[in-house]
């Protein structure tokens, strides 16, 4: 069923009793083609991709619980392509031109809001940083901006440009980034995929992985039985390593938790997506009025959806410090979801030193943005068995061979990238 | 809770006066130990879900290295070690 406004129209003439769900929900069957294991958004747009433009059909989606009951559905919707390495850049601005595309290609509203990405610097140091980080943007085709402090009070007068530690010095501002609605992301993709004949399967908890004599896998045993295949794709964010573990692999990645809030609803007062460098936090407003906001990580491992108090401390403290007025607010909601970790702060796409088993994991905090271009790398990683160009970097042995993707050149410490 | 941490030398002190340094079981390999060796020590983690043992520094108290020892699902607190006593074969 294609949506358009005469649908709605038609469907609301006829009592709205018409529509259909967005995907199937089928058993299993005993053999596919490709099983990707993780129904979060990168699984899912991994499958999407494979069979719209990889021309692979016969494929499963396992998830362990419903679709969107992972990290796609737990973030702070920021979605932007202003990073400083090689590695990246690419692949990130990859990644926002899928986004620029995504509901005319899916044909579903993931209300894509390119509303702005401002980062804000409070030191001369950082100001310089910032103007480095834009410049390599721009050599590689990226919108970036630098403003000053008068640009920013313009755009943003509620910040508090005066702060006696961290006063506002400029802005690096990139119009293209802003939001998504994250739950509508999953559901676009999963729908797509349906519509490409992808068996989406909720409520499937993989188990373990089976391999033959000689060491390749064969299939996995899940919560609904044993499921063959010729190829094993996983994707499952904050939980990599429990399912590599699966096929006897460690990777170079701890879990921790990061948190989400939500205040009650206002009228319109931030229009762009900030980001505070005096401290690490970043807030939006919703189309609903809530501001979204989040900042550091818990920093002990956790595998539990849920943070600690000191966090939220943490978080208000900041958020208050940068814009005063928050301090009226009430908070509605807040939760948590836990993340891959990894030891450079960048994701992997890439086959493992097992045949058949590829791993997309690691994708820390800032995997939604990549959403588009993980599923994409990823389905031309299965099929074609080579690397997609932008994701060359993004590879499992890039510790040993010493090729680090550490953007902010923080070393092997999960917690602290 | 892991928001509470009973410090051997200073008794129970809130997280904030902790740093987390991360996993505590892996050992620090000899100097001219294999590549492999090194990279496996430096980069690659268990990270299971469940029972682990992690370095805290404890900097805004007696600002020893503890060795925590905890449920990453539960957040239950097994054992805090100081991470000398650790070392030397002691407690846990
Ligand atoms: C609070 C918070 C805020 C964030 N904010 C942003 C942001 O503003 N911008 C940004 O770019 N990124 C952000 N991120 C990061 C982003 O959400 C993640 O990097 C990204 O969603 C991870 O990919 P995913 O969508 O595939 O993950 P998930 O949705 O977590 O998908 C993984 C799936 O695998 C399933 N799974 C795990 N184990 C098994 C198993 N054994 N069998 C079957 N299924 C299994 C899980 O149930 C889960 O559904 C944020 C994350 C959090 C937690
Ligand atoms: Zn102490």
């Amino acid at each position: 069923m294609r949506y358009s406004a005469l649908s709605i129209l038609r469907h609301a003439l006829s009592g709205n009793r018409g529509w259909k769900p967005a995907w199937r929900e089928p058993q299993p069957k005993p053999h596919y083609d490709v099983i990707i294991v993780g129904g979060g958004g990168h699984g899912l747009s991994t499958a999407y991709y494979l069979a719209k433009e990889f021309g692979i059909k016969n494929i499963a989606v396992l998830e362990k619980g419903y679709i969107g009951s992972g990290n796609v559905g737990r973030n702070t919707t920021i979605v932007r392509s202003n990073y400083l390495l090689e590695g990246n850049i690419p692949f990130y601005e990859f990644s926002l031109k899928l986004w620029e595309g995504l509901e005319a290609d899916l044909n579903y509203n993931a209300m894509v809001s390119q509303r702005g990405v401002m980062m804000l610097a409070h030191s001369d140091g950082q100001r310089d940083a910032f103007a480095r980080r834009g410049n390599a943007m721009r050599m590689h085709g990226v919108d970036a901006e630098l403003l000053d402090r008068e640009d920013l009070q313009k755009m943003m007068p509620y910040l508090n440009y005066d702060h006696a530690r961290f006063p506002i010095k400029a802005g690096l501002l990139q119009k293209r980034g802003g939001t998504a609605r994250h739950d509508a992301v999953a559901w676009g993709y999963a729908r797509g995929a349906d519509s490409h004949g992808v068996d989406i399967i909720q409520h499937c908890e993989v188990s373990a992985i089976r391999r033959d004599d000689k060491g390749r896998v064969t299939g996995v045993e899940t919560s609904k039985g044993f499921i063959g295949c010729n190829k094993l794709a996983l994707a499952t964010a904050g939980h990599s390593s429990e399912t590599a573990r699966m096929a006897d692999l460690r990777l170079p990645i701890e879990t921790h938790v990061l948190q989400a809030f939500v205040s009650e609803g206002i009228k319109p007062v931030i229009d762009n997506v900030i980001v505070y460098g005096g401290g690490h936090f970043y807030i939006s407003q919703s189309d609903k009025g809530g501001l979204v906001f989040g900042a550091d990580i818990d920093y002990y491992s956790s595998y539990a959806q849920r943070g600690n108090l000191a966090i939220v401390e943490s978080t208000m403290e900041e958020g208050v410090s940068l814009i005063p007025g928050l301090s009226r607010l009430r908070v509605l909601r807040s939760w948590g979801g836990v993340m891959d970790m990894s030891m450079d702060g960048s994701p992997i796409i890439d086959r493992t030193p097992i045949e058949n088993l590829y791993l997309n994991a690691g994708w820390c905090y800032g995997g939604f943005k990549a959403t588009p271009a993980s599923g994409f790398c990823f389905a031309h990683l299965i099929a074609r068995n080579e690397p997609h160009h932008v994701a060359r970097a993004l590879r499992l042995d890039r510790f040993e061979r010493g090729y680090a993707v550490d953007e902010a050149g923080k070393g092997p410490q999960p917690n602290i990238h | 809770m892991a928001s509470l941490i009973t410090c051997p030398h200073c008794g129970r002190r809130p997280r904030e006066e902790f740093s987390i340094r991360g996993d505590a079981v892996p050992e620090r390999p000899a100097p001219a130990a294999s590549e492999e060796a090194w990279h496996a020590y430096v980069y690659l983690r268990e990270n299971p879900r469940g029972k682990i043992r992690e370095y805290w520094h404890h900097v805004a108290g007696c600002r020893r290295w503890l060795v925590v020892e905890r449920d990453n699902l539960t957040h239950e607190v097994f054992a805090v070690t100081d991470a000398r006593d650790m070392a030397n074969g002691g407690a846990a």
